[in-house]
C-alpha cells in the first residue's frame, strides 16, 4: 500500500465525499427543513440532534476529520490542475472547472458556517435555536452568503457522486456515466429545493 | 474563398529550448486544398515574414502525412491537432500556429515528447514473447474484444491527449489518457494478459491512473476516436480490483 500512497489517497478522498460527507450534508439538510414546518418543530430535531449519545465523538469521525482530510486533498486539487474550459467548452470540462469552484466557495462557507453555529455554541455565547438562525439571516447579504454556500454545497455533492462512480470504476460506458449525469442533476435540483426552502423560512417567515 | 489569395499565419516560434517564444507573422499564396504542412513548407522554401524581412525557416516536424504517426502535432487556432490533416480551406485566417504546451519545446513548432516514451516503458506497453524456443501459436482472441481492442490499438502517442488535458501539466506527475488507455489494449490480449497485474500496478504508482479528474476533454480531442474516458474508467475499475487483491492477497494475476 505504501509505494501506491497517491492512488490511496485521491480513492479515499472520493469515498469520504459520498461516506460520510454526503450523507451527512443530505441529512442535515434534511434535519433542518423541519424549520419549515415551525418554530417549535426545529428547536424539537435541533435538540434531538445536538444530544445524541457521543456527540462530539460522531462528530469528530463522521464530519470533522473527513471534512478536513476532503478539504486539505482538494485544495491541493485544485492546485494542480491548468484549467481550460474557455479553450475547450465541453460540457464535462465546465464541469470540472466547476467541481472545483465550488468546492473553494464550500469550504469557506463551511468554514463560516461552523465559526459562527457551532464554535459560538462551544464557546456557550449562543445556543442552536430558530432565532440564531433568524437573527443570522435577518441581514440580506448572508441571505446571499447562505444562498450561495447552499447550493455549491450541493453542486459540488451531485456532481461528485458521478465523479466518485466513475473514479471507483462502477460507471464504464459512455451511455451510463450520460444517464448517471442527468440522475446527478436530479439529485442537485432536489436536494437544493430542500436546502434553500429552508433558508426561505429563516429569513422571510414563509 | 476565390477572392482570397493570399494566407495569413502568425506562428508562435522559439529559437531554442531556453529562449523566450516570439510570434512571427507570414503571408503565403493561396493554392487549393492546402494542408497546414503545405503552408509550412511554402514558408520554408522563402522564409520571409510579412514585413519583407528575410529570417529563418519555421521548424515543424512530420513524417507520415496521413495521420498515423502523430509526429506533426501542434495548436492550430487554439485546438491540438496534427498539421497534415488540418485544411487551410476549413480554418478562419489568421491561422494561429503553436507548439504543444505540455511538452518541452525544442525549437519553433517541434516538441520534445519523449515523456511519453518514457512512460510507454512504465506501463510495460508490449507483450513480452521472446524465449529460447518456440512456444507455438498463442491463445485465441474472441472476435467482440478483437473489435474495441482495435480501436484503441490506434493510438499514436501525437500527445493531443496530453496537451488538452487540464490535469497534465508542470505541477503534476499525470501521465496523461493515452497513457491510461494502452494497459487496456494490452491486458485484452490473450497473451498479454499473463503479465495484467504488471501493468495495473504501474497504473496504481504515482502519476498514474489516479490522476485523472474526469475532464473528459481527451475523448473529444483524440483524431482517431479512441475511447479514451472508457478505457481509463475500464483501468479505474481494474486498478480498483488490483489494488484489493494486492491488500487482502490473491492467487491470481
Amino acid at each position: 500500500m505504501a509505494e501506491h500512497r497517491e492512488f490511496f489517497y485521491r480513492r479515499l478522498h472520493s469515498l469520504l465525499g459520498v461516506i460520510p460527507i454526503g450523507l451527512f450534508v443530505v441529512q442535515h439538510l434534511i434535519v433542518n427543513h423541519f424549520a419549515v414546518y415551525g418554530e417549535e418543530q426545529f428547536n424539537t430535531a435541533a435538540n434531538f440532534m445536538a444530544n445524541l449519545p457521543f456527540v462530539l465523538v460522531l462528530e469528530t469521525f463522521v464530519i470533522y476529520l473527513p471534512i478536513l482530510f476532503h478539504a486539505v486533498l482538494g485544495v491541493y486539487i485544485v492546485f494542480v490542475a491548468r484549467n481550460n474550459a474557455k479553450r475547450y467548452g465541453y460540457l464535462r470540462n465546465w464541469l470540472f472547472l466547476l467541481q472545483r469552484v465550488t468546492g473553494v466557495i464550500t469550504l469557506i462557507f463551511i468554514a463560516w458556517h461552523v465559526w459562527e453555529t457551532r464554535v459560538q455554541v462551544a464557546l456557550g455565547n449562543v445556543e442552536v435555536s430558530f432565532s440564531l438562525m433568524e437573527d443570522i439571516l435577518s441581514n440580506p447579504f448572508m441571505v446571499a452568503f447562505y444562498i450561495v454556500g447552499i447550493l455549491s454545497t450541493t453542486f459540488h455533492l451531485a456532481n461528485g457522486l458521478w465523479g466518485f462512480a466513475v473514479s471507483w470504476g462502477i460507471l464504464q460506458s459512455p451511455r451510463s456515466q450520460k444517464v448517471i449525469t442527468y440522475g446527478t442533476l436530479l439529485v442537485f435540483v432536489v436536494i437544493s429545493y430542500i436546502g434553500i426552502r429552508t433558508i426561505v423560512k429563516f429569513a422571510y417567515g414563509i | 474563398m476565390a477572392e482570397q489569395n493570399t494566407i495569413t499565419f502568425i506562428i508562435t516560434r522559439q529559437d531554442s529550448p531556453d529562449s523566450s517564444p516570439y510570434k512571427e507573422t507570414f503571408k503565403i499564396p493561396y493554392r487549393k486544398n492546402m494542408n497546414v504542412i503545405a503552408g509550412l513548407m511554402e514558408i520554408q522554401r522563402n522564409p520571409v515574414n510579412a514585413n519583407g524581412e528575410k529570417t529563418t525557416p519555421v521548424k515543424w516536424e512530420m513524417s507520415c502525412l496521413e495521420e498515423v504517426c502523430g509526429a506533426c502535432s501542434m495548436v492550430i487556432n487554439g485546438y491540438a491537432q496534427q498539421s497534415c490533416a488540418t485544411l487551410i480551406d476549413e480554418l478562419e485566417q489568421p491561422i494561429r500556429l503553436e507548439p504543444m504546451s505540455t511538452f518541452p519545446v525544442v525549437r519553433d513548432l517541434v516538441v520534445d515528447r519523449e515523456r511519453m516514451f518514457d512512460d510507454l516503458k512504465r506501463i510495460k506497453a508490449w507483450i513480452p514473447i521472446d524465449g529460447t524456443h518456440d512456444l507455438g501459436p498463442g491463445p485465441r482472441m474472441d472476435e467482440q474484444t478483437r473489435q474495441w481492442a482495435y480501436e484503441l490499438s490506434k493510438c499514436m502517442t501525437c500527445g493531443v491527449c496530453l496537451e488538452v488535458c487540464p490535469n497534465v501539466n508542470d505541477k503534476s506527475e499525470f501521465m496523461g489518457p493515452a497513457l491510461l488507455s494502452l494497459p487496456r489494449l494490452y491486458n485484452a490480449h490473450p497473451t498479454g494478459a499473463m503479465n495484467k497485474s504488471e501493468r495495473l500496478d504501474a497504473l496504481l504508482d504515482d502519476g498514474g491512473v489516479s490522476g485523472c479528474g474526469n475532464s473528459q476533454n481527451c475523448v473529444q480531442a483524440c483524431p482517431k476516436g479512441i475511447p479514451l474516458t472508457t478505457s481509463i474508467a475500464a483501468m479505474n475499475r481494474a486498478t480498483m480490483i488490483q489494488s484489493f487483491k494486492n491488500f487482502f492477497g490473491s492467487d491470481t494475476n
